[in-house]
């Protein structure tokens, strides 16, 4: 097959790239121009491209350079910013998945004629006997990134390949080490990559949207502290709340930011029994999914899975209903549903 | 690791304007001072003199070649240099407002943004607009840089003109081209007579990279950039970079002995290219319009609706035409350029930007190659099916790519077999 290897100048990419050519594909490395800003590291400094261009030209494959600054502006920026501002938490790493690396570099793949994209994620691919493909964890349960490929549907499982989702970590930084990649012991990158560490989110949010300073108030109503920038508060969010010490711990339990205002409670006040899910994604026919036994519902990037059944709502909604009460999920974030280690589909919490 | 052999055995070289096959007459020129000659030309013994000499005769050979005195010559290590120094040069010695064209090379536009200056507009051909520039002129300005010729589009730009509207409304202010594109083609003499000082790039002409050369005329204000040895009448400190200063000279020289009957043969391979891929690619718009613009011989640029640069340069690659989009960063990836959108082309038109700039080694077959690939790509980009909107993706969304090649999806379901996962793909691959 002819196979683009997308590269950021990890280890993990790097050593997709090496066993696809060792495989006998026919393989060209491309980096992804997203962010035209500052960045430590993520996928957009020069530094990154150029850890991929050297492993590039080690394996012997040809490597471009894509711009897609507008597309990851407008996908992926704004949106973050647009849900700060109406006090949502969103997944960026997860919108970009969806709108750049398996939407507009697919495209532009398969424009150009490649078969398949290929990425380092640590997830599975796997193929069932009616056909379908079904997403999977990774055999490195601690470096699983299925959580934020659920977005991934038939077409785009079709064309892409993860070359090293049945590897542990150890076994990648093992490999690129035998290869004498460039690549082998440079650290994970862990945040998301247009916020800088030096400025933060603060600094991010704060030069394209107004920081309000908030209250925080008890379920009663009265005024327990004070936050300087509402938009940046998280539901059962401990720490920051300008609260006096001593007590049962509390926890942030409602964000209402055109009102400014933070409620926090005890942590039994965080639990409820259920999530609304909007933006579903199914791997699977909704109904095949079904609420005949308990599923996992995966509520952030490495939390812990949780005993639920299904209901798809409508054409594109589902409610996720617990066994056992659960920490509320904050607006915005991703809910991954897991039959086993399989990804059967994902929505986002409204 | 060498990069895996091209699918194409033939390489045609259409990127002339991002750097030329060094000349013969360089190349020989060069070849002793990169063997048994040597010498740091400020030295005061006989190695030290023969270098000096060497590099005295190359400088009596660009003056020759600009049409100034020896003197006038500021050997730098290439052309960016050379722009700095005018523009940093100039400020350093005379504070005051600078001007320059909007469509100069960043060489010169971030060097005039760094000191304050502004910009002066060009008309929808990339002409400089001679009356924005009438009114841009304060009596207190202190430079206007305007480029010889553009380095995206071609189109040479009416220094003679500006210097003298320059000369009559702010007579203090220093005149800086940047002539780097514009060496191989036109006869330096006439293009930059109106010029105090003149940018050249030794790779443009088919000289060795990391050499140029900053022509200041006499009386010029000028700071050095570096500061050191005090070299190159203490405007250049460093050692001289004699080889390459040696191989630049040759390769002007070169450029300029058989420039009428080169421009005339490669200016007509470019016009034959650009009405064969205007035939041939329907929509193709020639950037700046078709008759009436003086551009360069080499430069073809186009701008082709419904297509992206990035993905047409891709394709063009694999079948062995090296082009460009123009612009480009330090980490590869391409950006909107300036160029177009000082000349009114909007985002979505020149998102398919193509700039195939021919040279002195350009032939028939270049161009019959380029004629049988680029219409071919385009069509490939343009001509699949278009593919169902994404959900989720309003307008809002990231623009549509270019569409999809239709039978790839098919194409890859029929090569892998139902169980077929990445599973077995990482078995397949060897444990080492």
């Amino acid at each position: 097959m002819r196979v683009l290897v997308a590269m950021s100048g990890g280890v993990d990419s790097s050593v997709a790239a090496a066993r696809l050519i060792a495989a006998g594909h026919e393989v060209v490395g491309v980096t992804m121009k997203l962010w035209g800003g500052e960045s430590d590291t993520g996928c957009c400094s020069v530094s990154d491209v150029d850890d991929a261009r050297r492993v590039a030209q080690q394996l012997g494959i040809a490597h471009h350079t894509w711009t897609f600054t507008d597309d990851f502006d407008r996908g992926v920026v704004d949106p973050y910013v647009d849900a700060h501002r109406r006090g949502i938490t969103p997944n960026p790493c997860i919108e970009c998945n969806r709108h750049l690396k398996f939407d507009r570099l697919l495209r532009r793949a398969d424009a150009v004629g490649f078969d398949a994209v290929a990425t380092g994620h640590h997830a599975r691919i796997v193929t069932r006997a009616d056909g379908t493909r079904r997403l999977a964890r990774g055999a490195d349960g601690a470096k699983d990134q299925s959580y934020v490929l659920y977005v991934l549907g038939q077409d785009e499982l079709s064309r892409t390949l993860l070359p090293v989702g049945e590897m542990t970590k150890a076994e990648v930084r093992a490999e690129a080490d035998a290869l004498g990649l460039r690549t082998a012991r440079k650290p994970d990158s862990q945040d998301v990559c247009f916020i800088t560490s030096g400025s933060g989110r603060r600094g991010f949010l704060g030069g394209r949207i107004e920081l309000r300073p908030g209250r925080v108030v008890d379920a009663a109503g009265c005024e327990l502290g004070s936050v300087d920038a509402v938009e940046l508060v998280t539901l059962g969010q401990r720490r920051g709340l300008g609260l006096p010490g001593g007590g049962p711990p509390r926890y942030v339990v409602d964000v209402d930011v055109p009102a400014a205002t933070v409620r926090v409670g005890p942590e039994p006040d965080l639990l409820c029994e259920e999530v609304a899910l909007e933006r579903m994604v199914w791997s699977v026919a909704p109904t095949a999914a079904g609420c005949v036994s308990p599923i996992a519902a995966q509520c952030s990037a490495h939390g812990p899975p949780r005993a639920a059944r299904i209901e798809p709502v409508g054409d594109e909604g589902a409610l996720v209903r617990f066994v056992r009460p659960e920490r509320r999920v904050a607006r915005g974030q991703s809910v991954v549903l897991y039959d086993g280690d399989e990804v059967i589909g994902g929505g986002i919490a409204a | 690791m060498p990069e895996q052999p091209a699918s194409s055995d033939r390489l045609t070289y259409l990127d002339h304007a991002a750097t030329t096959p060094l000349r013969p007459a360089a190349r020989d020129a060069m070849l002793p001072w990169l063997g048994e000659r040597f010498g740091n030309p400020s030295g005061d013994h006989r190695v030290a003199r023969a270098a000096r000499q060497a590099v005295d005769e190359a400088r009596d050979a660009v003056a020759a070649v600009v049409g100034c005195r020896p003197g006038d010559v500021v050997f730098t290590s290439g052309g960016t240099e050379a722009d700095n120094m005018a523009v940093r040069g100039v400020h350093a010695a005379r504070p005051g407002p600078v001007l320059c064209s909007a469509i100069e090379h960043d060489a010169v536009r971030n060097p005039v943004r760094a000191v304050g200056g502004t910009t002066v507009a060009v008309d929808a051909r990339g002409v400089l607009d001679l009356d924005a520039l009438g009114a841009a002129l304060t009596p207190d300005v202190t430079l206007l840089a305007l480029m010889t010729a553009n380095n995206e589009v071609g189109v040479v730009q009416p220094v003679g003109d500006a210097a003298d509207l320059v000369r009559r409304r702010a007579p203090g202010a220093a005149i800086h081209t940047d002539a780097v594109q514009a060496a191989t083609w036109l006869d330096l003499r006439a293009a930059v007579a109106g010029a105090d000082l003149v940018a050249i790039s030794s790779h443009k002409v088919g000289g060795p990279q990391g050499v140029g050369a900053l022509v200041a005329r006499p009386g010029t204000p000028l700071r050095p950039l570096l500061l050191g040895g005090g070299q190159e009448r203490e405007l250049r400190s460093g050692t001289h970079n004699v080889a390459g200063i040696v191989g630049m000279a040759a390769a002007l020289q070169a450029a300029a002995d058989e420039r009428a009957v080169v421009a005339g043969r490669v200016g007509a391979l470019r016009d034959r290219l650009a009405a064969g891929l205007l035939a041939a690619i329907p929509g193709a718009v020639r950037t700046g319009g078709a008759m009436g613009v003086p551009r360069l011989p080499g430069t073809l640029h186009l701008c082709i609706p419904g297509i992206e640069s990035e993905a047409l340069l891709f394709l063009l690659d694999e079948a062995g035409v090296c082009a460009s989009a123009a612009s480009a960063c330090a980490s590869g990836a391409h950006q909107a350029s300036h160029v177009l959108a000082a000349m009114g082309i909007g985002p979505e038109l020149g998102a398919g930007a193509l700039r195939l700039s021919l040279g002195w080694t350009s032939t028939d077959a270049d161009v019959d190659h380029a004629l049988r690939v680029i219409p071919a790509a385009v069509a490939q980009l343009r001509g699949a099916p278009a593919r169902p909107a994404e959900a989720g993706l309003g307008p809002s969304g990231p623009a549509p790519e270019a569409p999809r090649a239709g039978s790839r999806i098919a194409s890859l379901s029929a090569a892998q077999p139902p169980t077929t996962s990445s599973r077995d793909l990482s078995a397949e691959a060897p444990q080492r």
